[in-house]
């Protein structure tokens, strides 16, 4: 499970989330929607400490996956990282073959079993569901694929680590409606593995792929629901102003 | 005002064009049954294809509106009672029309008005019709108070329709050449039970749409959401 407790967070002066807590069940899918600004990547980019990267932040609160806190001293970022997979809105292949694209994250991680690793890329790209298109050419260039097979590239490379979480950070925005139905059947079916937090902008696919969604604005958590009650009947006027398009 | 606002505001105003048509065929049917006035219950039968395409114009307008809009939340909410309302009302413009092709036949109209008043026919009209229009401004303010009142009327009709019953039965006793007419009556009057039911299920997709409550098959005051 993870969940967060009154987190703040700050880029230098700016409040980027306000006292945000929320609880998200492993193996469900989590939508964060809101407008562009308003804290939803910088909140995903908290369970994999992302956001350690950026100069001049800071976080106050509670960061747990199963019951632990991910921002304790003790927490060894690489060693949370292998259970906190990501994949982001442009496929990013490495310039390698797709063989070792997949293959990546466990020779950097010091496995260099050839078995073990030649197993476990089949797995990941049958777990991307990308293994039938691909298994007759792994040695060939990632960037011989479409823009849809490198994500899911991209994902059965996250996968290859065995995370118990994946994180997504609008994954088909960059991709053609053929492509964008594979990963959110992919997302549909990972889920059973998997704890998933998606960020999205396509309302319709918060709506397809996710049990729960949270709705962000200006850096607060509006409203946290049941992803159908979200778009029937949501709480707030405010969520509902932003789903069906009223704002501004 | 966004165009997808004004577009599902053309859809309420269709709506609107067709619960007032569907209002007068009921009022007219009222009249011509009461009267006997066979000109008018031919204007009620003939008007009947107004309702009709009425009925599919809208549903064809908010199919459209869901491909193209996918509306969520309080938008999908109109539009999915927008849809059952006019089938709704589409039959009611059935019952109303029914009535009139009843006064047509002239088999059995007009009705001993001794009989009418005992079967307190006119009464269960005006209710009826009093429902229908109450529950016609319920949508366009959107204010839900009166649901509960509308539907409760529904109770009334009920009880007038259960009362025919016995009204019906002591007077075929006393009149056995009424049988066949006045089992066509009770058929009448269980059309108008019918309608009662049907503007109460107006009413419940009314509070679905504004309150996004549903009270469909639950007893008052308790809601699924």
């Amino acid at each position: 499970m993870i969940a967060t407790r009154n987190i703040d967070f700050y880029y230098g002066d700016f409040h980027a989330l306000k006292d945000i807590s929320m609880e998200m069940q492993a193996n469900t899918v989590t939508a964060l929607i809101g407008p562009s600004g308003c804290g939803k990547s910088t909140f995903l980019r908290l369970f994999n400490r992302m956001n350690d990267l950026i100069d001049n932040t800071r976080l106050t609160g509670e960061c747990l996956i199963d019951g632990q806190n991910i921002y304790h001293k003790s927490v060894q970022v690489d060693e949370l990282r292998k259970k906190v997979g990501m994949v982001f809105q442009k496929p990013n292949p490495f310039p390698k073959s797709i063989f070792e694209n997949v293959a990546y994250g466990l020779r950097v991680n010091d496995i260099s079993n050839k078995s073990f690793i030649t197993q476990r890329v089949e797995e990941s790209l049958k777990a991307a569901a990308l293994w039938d298109e691909v298994k007759d050419k792994l040695k060939k260039s990632a960037f011989e694929l479409s823009g849809g097979q490198q994500q899911r590239l991209c994902i059965a490379r996250a996968l290859a680590n065995s995370p118990s979480i994946l994180l997504m950070d609008e994954p088909a925005s960059a991709l053609d409606p053929i492509s964008t139905s594979k990963i959110e059947e992919l997302i549909y079916s990972l889920k059973q593995d998997y704890t998933i937090v998606i960020v999205t902008h396509n309302m319709q696919q918060a709506a397809r792929v996710s049990d729960k969604t949270g709705f962000f604005m200006l850096g607060e958590l509006i409203e946290f629901n049941d992803t159908k009650k979200m778009f029937l009947s949501p709480e707030k006027e405010q969520t509902q102003n932003y789903i069906t398009g009223r704002f501004g | 005002m966004k165009h997808t606002e004004k577009e599902l505001q053309a859809l309420k105003e269709e709506v609107n064009q067709m619960w007032k048509l569907v209002l007068s065929q009921l009022e007219k049917a009222k009249q011509s049954f009461l009267t006997g006035d066979v000109e008018m219950a031919r204007e009620v039968a003939s008007r009947e294809r107004r309702v009709d395409a009425f009925e599919l114009k809208i549903d064809s307008d908010c199919e459209n509106y869901i491909v193209l809009y996918s509306p969520v939340a309080v938008d999908l909410r109109l539009v999915l009672s927008l849809i059952k309302i006019s089938i709704t009302l589409e039959r009611i413009g059935d019952f109303a029309e029914s009535i009139a092709r009843h006064v047509i036949s002239g088999e059995c109209s007009p009705l001993d008005p001794q009989l009418v008043e005992d079967l307190q026919m006119e009464k269960m009209f005006d209710i009826l019709i009093g429902m229908l229009s109450d529950s016609f401004v319920a949508l366009e303010s959107e204010n839900t108070k009166i649901s509960g009142k509308i539907l409760s009327k529904d109770d009334e009709i009920d009880a007038l329709y259960h009362n025919s019953l016995d009204v019906l039965t002591n007077y075929m006793q006393q009149n056995p050449a009424f049988i066949r007419c006045g089992l066509k009556t009770f058929l009448l009057i269980r059309k108008l039970e019918r309608i009662g039911d049907h503007c109460s299920n107006i009413v419940e997709e009314i509070v679905f749409y504004v309150d996004a409550k549903v009270l469909k098959h639950f007893e008052s005051g308790e809601s699924k959401i």
